[in-house]
Parts: C-alpha cells; sequence; structure tokens
C-alpha cells in the first residue's frame, strides 16, 4: 500500500505531478471531461480561477460533474468553499452565506433575483471545458466545509482541509493497472467526496451517478467505463443487486460504508461478485473514516483498538470514539457544540456491542435514524408532528428494515385519548399531511401508531429506546 | 387472500400513495422498473411485515435479491409456508 505523498498544496498540483493524465476522464450522467483538459482550461465562467483567490464560495450545483470541475479548479485558490449536498434547499442559503461568511456564489444554475440584490458575486460552473491561459497562481491552503443534518433541520457545517480528508487515502497500485472508481455516493458528501478525492489524486478516472438516471443506466455507464473498484452504502448495493444490470459490472473491488452493514449484504455481494474484494468501512463526516474491515464478516475485530496505527480507537460508555489526523477541525457554527472533546476524540454517536472477538453497531446513542444513509433526527419530525392540535405528544423511533437500514416510525399520544376510530383516522391523515408538507419524503413516518403514553426518562427527555 | 394478492394489493397502495402509477404489477415486471425506489420498496417490506408476520430478507439467507415481482412474490410464499410440525417431517 502506498500512502500518497503528503502534504498536497492542492488537487491540482497532485494532478499535474502523478503526470500520466492521459485517458484519465471524469464521467457525469450526460458528458464526459478529459482530466488533462482542465489543466490548461476552466469551467468557470470567469476569465480564470485565480480571480476567486482568497474568496469564501457557496458551491451549490445540480450536476455533480459541474461540482467535481470547480472543486478541482477552486482548491488551493478559494480560501473555503462551502459544499451544498443535492437536498440544500434556497431557504438553508442565508444562514449558511452568514455563518461561512461567503462572498460568492459558484452554481451551474440562476440563482434566485434575491441574490444579486444581496452585494454577492456569482459565478457560474459547468461540466465543460474552455481553454485559458496560463496565469501563476498563489496557492493557499483551502477549508472545506461539508454540511451533515443537524437536529433541527438546518445543517451543520463540518470543517475540514485537504490534509484531513485525503489522510486516509493509501492505495494500493501496480504499475500499467487500469484504475475506474465509481460511486453510488453523492460526491457532494463524506463519503462520495472520499471516492472522488481516491480518483483525483490516487490516480484513475471516476464515473459519477446522475440525478435522475436510474440504477440500471448507471450500471450500464459504469460498465461501458470498465469500473473496476465501485462504492456505496449497503442500500445502494441491495438497489443495485436487484436491477437486471447487476450482472453487466465486474469490479475487482466493492466497498460498502455510510450505514450499518449486515452479513446478509457482504454475501450477496460476495456470491454476485465472485471475483471482487468486498470491505466495508467506518467513517462518519466529523470522524473521518476510522477503519475498514476487509475479512467478509459483518462488525469489526475487537483488535483493531490495539491496532498500533495514525487512527486511535476506545469504545466509552459504549459508543465509539476515534481520535486521527482524520476527524474535522469543528464546527462553523459554536452553537453546535465542540467537535473533538478534550482528549482529542470524536464521539461518533455510534453504539457498539462486544459478542466474543468482536464488536457489532447497534445504532446510534442520540436517537438518529439513518435511512439509506440519510440521517433522520427524531427531533424534527416530532415537532413537525406536534404541531397538530390534537396531538399532546410524539415519539419517532427507528424501525428496522431490510432495504433501507431503517425506517422512520412514530408513536403519538393525542390529547384526547378516547376519540372514535373514525376520528383518529382522520387526524392520522392530517398528520401526515403536515409532515408531507414539512419534511424530506424519507423523513415522513412511515409506520404511525397511537399510545397512551410516551416514555419520560429520568432526565424528562423523551425515551427513545424500543421497548 | 392469498400471499400473492396481498403482496400485489399492497404494492399498489404504496405506489398510489407516493403518487408513483407504473406499469402493470405483473409476474415479469423489474422491481426497479415498478415505479418504487428505495423508500417505496422499504415501505413495502415494512407494511407486509406487519400483515404476514414474515421478513423474508431478514428471515432467510437469501443470496440475490429477487428482481422481478414474481421471485419478491416468491420469495413471501416460500416465507409464509407453513412449517410442519410432525416429528420426521422434512417441510
Amino acid at each position: 500500500m502506498n500512502a500518497l505523498a503528503s502534504p498536497i498544496a492542492s488537487i491540482r498540483d497532485a494532478l499535474i505531478s502523478a503526470g500520466c493524465l492521459r485517458c484519465r476522464v471524469l464521467c457525469g450522467a450526460t458528458s464526459s471531461v478529459a482530466i488533462k483538459t482542465l489543466l490548461h482550461g476552466s469551467s468557470l465562467g470567469c476569465n480564470h480561477a485565480g480571480e476567486l483567490s482568497g474568496r469564501s464560495i457557496l458551491l451549490t450545483t445540480n450536476d455533480q460533474l459541474a461540482a467535481a470541475l470547480a472543486l478541482i479548479e477552486l482548491d488551493g485558490i478559494a480560501s473555503r468553499i462551502v459544499i451544498c449536498p443535492p437536498e440544500t434547499t434556497p431557504e438553508h442559503f442565508p444562514s449558511l452565506i452568514g455563518k461561512g461568511s461567503i462572498d460568492t456564489v459558484v452554481s451551474d444554475y440562476e440563482l434566485p433575483k434575491y441574490y444579486s440584490l444581496t452585494g454577492l458575486s456569482q459565478v457560474r460552473c459547468g461540466s465543460t471545458i474552455r481553454p485559458v491561459d496560463d496565469v501563476h497562481i498563489d496557492r493557499r491552503p483551502t477549508e472545506w466545509v461539508l454540511l451533515s443534518s443537524g437536529t433541527t433541520g438546518a445543517p451543520k457545517m463540518i470543517v475540514h482541509n485537504l490534509t484531513s480528508l485525503v489522510a486516509p487515502i493509501k492505495l494500493a497500485t501496480s504499475p500499467g493497472e487500469k484504475l475506474v472508481w465509481g460511486t453510488f455516493y453523492d460526491i457532494r458528501r463524506y463519503g462520495g467526496l472520499q471516492v472522488f478525492l481516491r480518483a483525483a489524486l490516487g490516480g484513475g478516472s471516476l464515473v459519477l451517478s446522475g440525478d435522475t438516471e436510474t440504477t440500471g443506466e448507471h450500471l450500464i455507464r459504469l460498465s461501458k467505463q470498465g469500473v473496476t473498484h465501485l462504492s456505496g452504502t449497503p442500500s445502494q448495493w441491495r438497489r443495485a443487486l436487484m436491477s437486471p444490470e447487476a450482472h453487466r459490472i465486474d469490479p475487482s473491488y466493492i466497498r460498502l460504508s455510510g450505514e450499518i452493514v449486515d452479513q446478509a449484504i457482504l454475501n450477496a455481494l460476495r456470491s454476485f461478485y465472485p471475483k471482487a474484494a468486498v470491505g466495508h468501512a467506518f467513517a462518519s463526516t466529523e470522524a473521518g473514516v476510522g477503519f475498514e474491515v476487509n475479512d467478509g464478516l459483518a462488525g469489526f475485530p475487537a483488535a483493531i483498538l490495539n491496532h498500533d496505527t495514525s487512527v486511535e480507537i476506545k469504545v466509552c460508555n459504549d459508543s465509539l470514539r476515534i481520535r486521527s489526523n482524520r476527524t474535522a477541525s469543528h464546527y462553523l457554527d459554536s452553537r453546535n457544540g465542540a467537535l473533538v472533546n478534550g482528549d482529542g476524540f470524536v464521539d461518533t454517536g455510534d453504539i457498539v456491542e462486544l459478542r466474543g472477538d468482536r464488536y457489532y453497531f447497534l445504532g446510534r446513542r442520540n436517537g438518529v435514524i439513518n435511512v439509506g444513509g440519510l440521517k433522520v433526527y427524531p427531533e424534527e419530525v416530532e415537532a413537525v408532528i406536534n404541531r397538530h392540535p390534537a396531538v399532546r405528544m410524539s415519539v419517532v423511533r427507528p424501525r428496522r428494515n431490510p432495504i433501507t437500514g431503517s425506517l422512520v416510525s412514530a408513536d403519538i399520544m393525542l390529547k384526547d385519548a378516547s376519540l372514535a376510530e373514525q376520528q383518529s383516522q382522520v387526524i392520522k391523515s392530517e398528520i401526515l399531511e403536515i409532515c408531507q408538507q414539512s419534511l424530506a419524503h424519507h423523513k415522513i413516518p412511515v409506520i404511525i401508531r397511537y399510545v397512551n403514553s410516551v416514555g419520560v426518562a429520568a432526565t424528562g427527555k423523551l425515551s427513545r429506546h424500543d421497548a | 387472500m392469498s400471499i400473492k394478492e396481498t403482496v400485489i394489493s399492497q404494492f399498489d397502495e404504496v405506489r398510489r400513495s407516493s403518487n408513483k402509477p407504473g406499469r402493470p404489477l405483473t409476474d415479469d415486471l423489474v422491481l426497479l422498473d415498478s415505479g418504487l425506489d428505495s423508500l417505496g420498496l422499504a415501505i413495502l417490506v415494512t407494511k407486509l411485515e406487519d400483515i404476514l408476520d414474515v421478513d423474508p430478507f431478514t428471515d432467510s439467507d437469501i443470496t440475490v435479491p429477487p428482481v422481478t415481482l414474481g421471485e419478491f412474490i416468491q420469495l413471501y410464499e416460500r416465507a409464509g409456508k407453513p412449517h410442519c410440525v410432525h416429528q420426521g417431517c422434512a417441510d
């Protein structure tokens, strides 16, 4: 295994020093770009990227390829890039712009007219490259700010730099080996960004997913490009295996992360792709990549805790804690609290249980529900349910599911428990309607039960543990 | 109602509540072309677990997930098959 040359000044410098850019491409759903052309060209709608030197940028795109190209150009030039994942809605922009001290918005679509009145610079980006004159630009370290869902629905802004992001990247490369990375993730989130950086810095091409293409269409594109390394969440892999096109690809390496990995999906992948090495990793936006498990089994060996590596792992009060140079430095908004404990460890909030010589993941301490890799904070859903005037209290919990890992279920206590069946059915429909108006699809409770009481712990907080 | 009828009726209901009308629910319909996304399929499996009291995805050792509706129904029919309690009976 070869560690990447460190430190890396910028992605662009790493690409130049890697040489041999011939044949390396970034493939989007509708167009592709040869990486070589990016070194003498620009995807940005300004004279050259140097004009954005020192800017604090909000990057919001519809197209992943446009985001990938802009990141390569802006890293080492901008002082800060706040990367919006696809679910970021315009209602979040004012807060992100304020907290991120944003002076420039880079986007591949027309922003609402409001933004042209705010004095913000707007720069268009896209997925085509036009030639530009080579101009010397002084490089500077760029802060990468990733977004993650927060308790109230407002995203948390998590600060990384290129060093922390690339620290986990170690590549096994053989001379002449053709690497084609593919990902079901979105590169505007931590998991996908890791794949993007592996492809950009470690060599090879990258096949991105498209917002509107089907799993089958994506698999066909992956097959045409000859994907060798493919990553996704367990839910994304389960969906891929349900496609008739799943047999078209023949990867040599399969990686899962972002959700609890169960033995069934590991067995299914091993059976379907017998030639592939199947591994899973623990990673979070805050803690970075913690460790990789390559023995084909769910959970992780307890011995990992005693490994003398660059990543220190411990279990305290049943939750996994990680200290390494891969962790984010802080939350941009101090109201989100400290990201790292006093001892330098990040408390991941993931609860583990020791069975024999192996730890297994049980879920999240703070009740966060992981629906197919997307976080749902119970408090956000409860607040929406509680808007209904007939509701006294509600408690939202995960319901285990073999397709998406979990779904959202809600126990609701009505103010008047003696309502007739018909009336309570009407209320249920009204609650669902409020949820549909206010919440993303994956946050809407699938199961709604009426209960006579909800558990309240000694702390006065709702008890979210399953009975 | 047979297991097949239950699966099809729930499939139809989840699809309608997601406002995703799709192709007719025939045995050869590819699940990913049915109009249900992963979340829709997850909701369907949960509803079927509550009605049929089986979750064949978790309860059985499936090596390859179903691709068509017919395979999906078979999974439930196999999981829902009553087990013989007689001693010495292999079923």
